[in-house]
């Protein structure tokens, strides 16, 4: 836990970012009904409290998820920080299913801090688990992700992804006097940091299967090309220059290679960089465009979209040059940027139905049985990106006329909003876990 | 190839009945000044052909060269929905481009291909360099050579306009060609 939550942090303070404005988050949708939680205030032991609430950050979290309801802190019946002093009635008197009790303890000498806390089941009268983090107080919001992980995979039995990260695009300013910038941000919009800036687009933002890198396309040089960055040190190599479109950098999951979509043949086709032998592959050959690539999570295929028919499909392509690609999508008018959920049978896309609804919908299809379910009621969806615990997808749409980052959970039921303060937010791309 | 051909040749037919139209006209318009010439100069029936004949060559070249600038300031042309091809009334236009560059062999343009935002970025992306490459395409098969034209593809990220109605989105299907840099 200890050393985990450091690297983390130096590799924040390294970048040396300027601070942006963060994207406050906004629950949309939640479940009918959610589990009833209690999240006790933290209790602070030393002199000056901490900025950070770690408890109302755990409760947010669970919260913005849409399957818990955490118990409003004007209605706790006592505030008990260790559990000789959790007396289960009040919790029961409040219908709450779990309740979570912490105190918060300067460590003497020094930044850093101890975080006990602990974990009750009200049903059972029973303490699930308790543990003792250490780390410095500025890492106090990042302790409270940690603890919501834990939390959430203690009820659900499915990891969660509260300390994550996402990156994503923003756009600000007049036609023609834009900035651009990359942010990286906690899964929340919170903590935004600005990777990059240009007057120039910036697009496709996408994680090494490490975290430890990014690649996205900058059109810095007026010319949309392929960039690697390190995130701990911040230094910057440019990986391509063909002429035409340079787009699309893509990770394989074993991280030793990089797909990509060239146009320098003629027409927009995707290509595999070997990254350690700078060996240049082509995976797909035909004078349409082929675009879009995400690998499956043996790294042995690669999705794309292509419009060889017309309107833009989805194709699987073996990345052993094996045979012709399979066309995964057929009644759909328009079904692009297609990525597997970690099931590797649920297919995430954009959706136009017909020619006459004009909706683009986040919507996923089940490859097996065709089945299909659209999942948002937004008109102008793009760039869905999947949380590594394969529970909510993020995209990027419009509301109000202005470019927002929106989520919904795989099956539809919850839904969350993070707006900008001011320009647009596009293109998010959710990181991998970080621990 | 073939078509492509007959359209050039239409094209070409076309621009001539144009001129051969604007020609008469100036004829017509010279010849109601005539009385007041004759008294004032008492030139030669001969010399007087000649002049009026040179003045309207004169007319003719003017008049051409204020279509051939008003081409030339037509640097945004712009496309149907999902299309990748130009609009047929902008061929003339696009022929007067492709003159240009043959005459002016040092100069190069770039072709900025955009799409509306509708759909996904990527595959707009595609879109955009499809349609610059539609233009490039027709320049070169018109006079200009290859290495006179850059193309670049913006897709969906630098609109002309800011909104969501299909007035905005027409308006950002297009290639806009500038001097390259």
């Amino acid at each position: 836990m200890m050393r985990k939550v450091m690297t983390l942090v130096l590799g924040l303070l390294v970048w040396n970012a300027a601070q942006a404005a963060e994207l406050n988050i906004e629950i949309t949708r939640g479940v009918d009904n959610p589990i009833p939680i209690a999240v006790v205030p933290f209790t602070w032991g030393g002199g000056l409290p901490p900025d950070e609430d770690v408890a109302q950050t755990i409760a947010n979290n669970l919260a913005q998820v849409g399957e818990f309801r955490p118990l409003p802190r004007a209605n706790m019946l006592s505030l008990p920080d260790e559990e000789a002093e959790v007396f289960y009635r009040d919790w029961r008197i409040l219908a709450q299913q779990y309740l979570v009790i912490g105190k918060i303890n300067p460590v003497p000498g020094g930044q850093m801090v101890e975080v006990q806390w602990e974990f009750f089941d009200i049903n059972r009268e029973r303490k699930v688990m308790g543990e003792v983090l250490t780390g410095s107080i500025t890492q106090l919001r990042d302790i409270a992700h940690e603890i919501s992980d834990v939390i959430y995979e203690q009820i659900t039995a499915r990891r969660g992804a509260f300390s994550t990260k996402i990156m994503y695009v923003s756009a600000e300013g007049n036609i023609g006097d834009m900035t651009y910038r990359l942010h990286m941000a906690d899964y929340d919009g919170r903590r935004s940091q600005i990777l990059l800036e240009s007057p120039e687009p910036i697009m496709s933002p996408a994680w090494s299967p490490d975290a430890s890198q990014i690649a996205y396309v900058s059109f810095e040089t007026d010319l949309p090309r392929i960039y690697i960055q390190t995130l701990a040190t911040g230094e910057r190599r440019q990986v391509t220059n063909f002429s035409g479109i340079n787009s699309s950098p893509v990770w394989s999951p074993d991280g030793s290679k990089l797909a990509m979509v060239l146009s320098k043949d003629g027409s927009p086709d995707v290509y595999v960089l070997d990254l350690a032998t700078d060996q240049l592959r082509r995976l797909t050959d035909h004078p349409r465009a082929e675009t879009e690539p995400a690998w499956s999570r043996d790294s042995q295929s690669v999705l794309f979209s292509s419009d060889r028919t017309g309107q833009p499909q989805i194709y699987k392509v073996d990345v052993n040059g094996g045979g012709f690609p399979e066309r995964l999508t057929f009644d759909c008018f328009y079904c692009a940027k297609g990525q597997f959920l970690p099931d590797g049978v649920n297919l995430v896309h954009i959706r136009r139905e017909t020619r006459q609804d004009n909706t683009y919908s986040v919507a996923i299809m089940n490859v097996e049985t065709s089945r299909v379910i659209t999942l948002t009621d937004t008109a102008l969806d793009e760039s869905p990106s999947v949380a590594p615990n394969g529970s909510m997808i993020m995209f990027g749409t419009t509301y109000n006329g202005r470019g927002v980052l929106d989520a919904v959970s795989i099956d539809g039921r919850v839904k969350f909003r993070l707006p900008s303060p001011q320009g647009d937010v596009r293109e998010p791309s959710w990181s991998p876990y970080l621990n | 190839m073939g078509t492509q051909m007959n359209t050039i040749l239409r094209t070409t037919a076309l621009a001539l009945t144009i001129f051969g139209l604007a020609a008469c006209s100036s004829t017509s318009e010279t010849e109601d000044m005539t009385p007041v010439a004759q008294e004032s100069q008492g030139e030669s029936a001969a010399a007087r052909a000649a002049r009026l004949e040179q003045e309207r060559l004169e007319r003719e070249r003017q008049e051409q060269q204020r279509r051939e600038q008003a081409a030339l300031n037509t640097t945004v042309f712009y496309f149907d929905f999902d299309v990748a091809e130009f609009q047929p009334s902008d061929r003339e236009t696009l022929v007067v481009h492709a003159r240009n560059l043959a005459s002016n062999p040092n100069s190069r343009i770039r072709l900025e291909g955009h799409a509306d935002e509708r759909g996904t970025r990527e595959y707009n992306l595609a879109l955009g360099e499809r349609r610059a490459n539609s233009i490039r395409d027709f320049l070169i098969v018109n006079g200009a050579s290859r290495n006179q034209i850059e193309t670049v593809s913006y897709g969906e990220e630098q609109p002309a306009v800011r909104g969501q109605t299909e007035q905005a989105y027409s308006q950002n299907r297009r290639v806009e060609i500038k001097p390259a840099g």
